[in-house]
């Protein structure tokens, strides 16, 4: 069994620079505030125009003119601040938010990412903020499963669905493993213990390696 | 000087057919559902509508285009909520209805840029992806770009929580977001708050200063931030 998805936003919270500017993306990214102590430092931003966004506010606490860019009704914490639209996008765009975590579809060897378009027939697109974050911020992490439910791997050697940016994400943190993108490739860092290297090659489609250091990756049981 | 009109059917009657209107809102946060509800009945044709997201099947902005008023919806997020399709996508894939889907920043910006008097500018978000196809390019710096032009707009239709007769406004937390930035860039600025002053706002509440707002309504919504 590999990690659920409390786990592998537990797994990137203990990454985080304490003091850090994080922006979270919708699905499990957003689960990854659970697992930030508030003495770490770390203020969140959200693009609809807050930097300290807290936890979720409880029904009684909701106020319908605070919400997050994923629509949940927050709170702030002390130091949060609110503005608008284009001094948000400034603050990402500008190079002010040091990691953005964000959902994916696949990734390359290379970096490049796509998780705005799942090509549905139809559908119309929907890219909200998610091109900015990637190409903007000062690092672009990605939480994803490995494996699509059809068993196809979700890091790739080149994208088949639309791009969200090119060349972008540094980590990939999957229910499996954490993987560096390097120049060389997929670098896995952390791999859970009932996955053989092996097994981690016949999964990933695209160049990876073992790092020589490469240890256990290791999560607590969550319960929701 | 007094900004604050009775009727907002009155003001409303201003937008023709054809027109393009700036719609703020990001969520549930900041949509001017007073003006919308009412821009509805007055039923205009031929819109085009600039606003955040149309994802929501029951928001009166995807209820203007379900009552045929929209040939153009400038937006980033056009996906209807679930697996089926929205009365806007079914519109979509039949060709009565125009997209123009834009990065979040971008989308911002070229509003911003349109209330601040610049044409055009170079981001490099959007480069070699779809949103960026057909976009003149350049590499600035050692990145490549894309060239986006400024959006302007005949209405803004505002949400906000206060605003004194002057049409000096001030918001409500992310009841912000896109508001200040589209009534730059409109010719014709109506903003819908909760409560209308008599007295000015003071100096430093003010979110959104007077030069860029024409008309004030009274928001019917009862909620109340702080």
């Amino acid at each position: 069994m590999g990690l659920d998805k409390s786990q592998i936003a537990w797994r990137a919270a203990q990454d985080l620079k304490n003091g850090s500017v994080i922006n979270l993306g919708l699905g499990t990214p957003v689960l990854v505030s659970n697992f930030v102590e508030s003495s770490r430092n770390i203020f969140f931003q959200s693009e609809n125009g807050i930097l300290g966004v807290g936890p979720e506010a409880t029904q009684k606490a909701a106020n319908s003119d605070l919400v997050d860019a994923g629509s949940r009704k927050v709170t702030l914490i002390p130091g949060a601040s609110i503005f608008d639209s284009a001094a948000s996008f400034a603050m990402i765009r500008g190079g002010h938010v040091d990691v953005t975590i964000l959902g994916a579809f696949e990734v390359s060897v290379s970096g490049d990412l796509a998780n705005w378009d799942s090509g549905a027939a139809d559908k119309a697109p929907l890219v909200g903020g998610a091109m900015d974050l990637a190409v903007s911020a000062k690092t672009t992490w990605v939480l994803m499963q490995h494996n699509t439910k059809d068993n196809k791997s979700r890091l790739v050697k080149d994208c088949s669905l639309p791009l969200t940016a090119k060349n972008c994400v540094e980590r990939i943190y999957t229910d499996i493993a954490v993987i560096d993108v390097t120049s060389d490739g997929f670098l896995a860092r952390e791999l859970i213990s009932s996955v053989s290297e092996e097994e981690l090659r016949n999964r990933t489609s695209g160049n990876i390696k073992l790092a020589s250091d490469c240890c256990v990756l290791k999560a607590p049981n969550i319960t929701s | 000087m007094d900004k604050r009109r009775q009727s907002a059917v009155k003001v409303l009657k201003e937008i023709k057919d054809g027109s393009t209107i700036m719609i703020s809102g990001f969520g549930e946060a900041g949509v001017p559902n007073t003006l919308l509800s009412q821009l509805k009945d007055l039923h205009p044709i031929n819109l085009t509508i600039v606003v955040n997201s149309v994802t929501r099947p029951h928001s009166l902005p995807h209820a203007l285009i379900e009552a045929n008023m929209v040939s153009k919806v400038i937006t980033t997020s056009a996906r209807g909520r679930g697996k089926g399709l929205s009365k806007f996508e079914e519109k979509l894939r039949d060709g009565e209805v125009e997209l123009e889907c834009l990065p979040q920043g971008t989308f911002s910006e070229r509003i911003r840029a349109g209330g601040a008097g610049i044409p055009a500018f170079f981001t490099p978000v959007g480069y070699g992806t779809k949103l960026g196809e057909g976009k003149e390019t350049r590499n600035i710096q050692g990145k490549d770009c894309v060239l986006e032009e400024a959006l302007t707009g005949d209405f803004a239709l505002i949400s906000a929580n206060k605003a004194d007769r002057f049409g000096n406004v001030n918001f409500s937390y992310t009841q912000m977001n896109f508001g200040p930035i589209m009534a730059t860039a409109c010719t014709t600025t109506i903003v819908e708050a909760r409560l209308l002053l008599e007295e000015p706002l003071p100096h430093n509440h003010i979110q959104l200063p007077s030069v860029y707002v024409d008309y004030l309504i009274e928001s019917e919504e009862t909620d109340h931030g702080s």
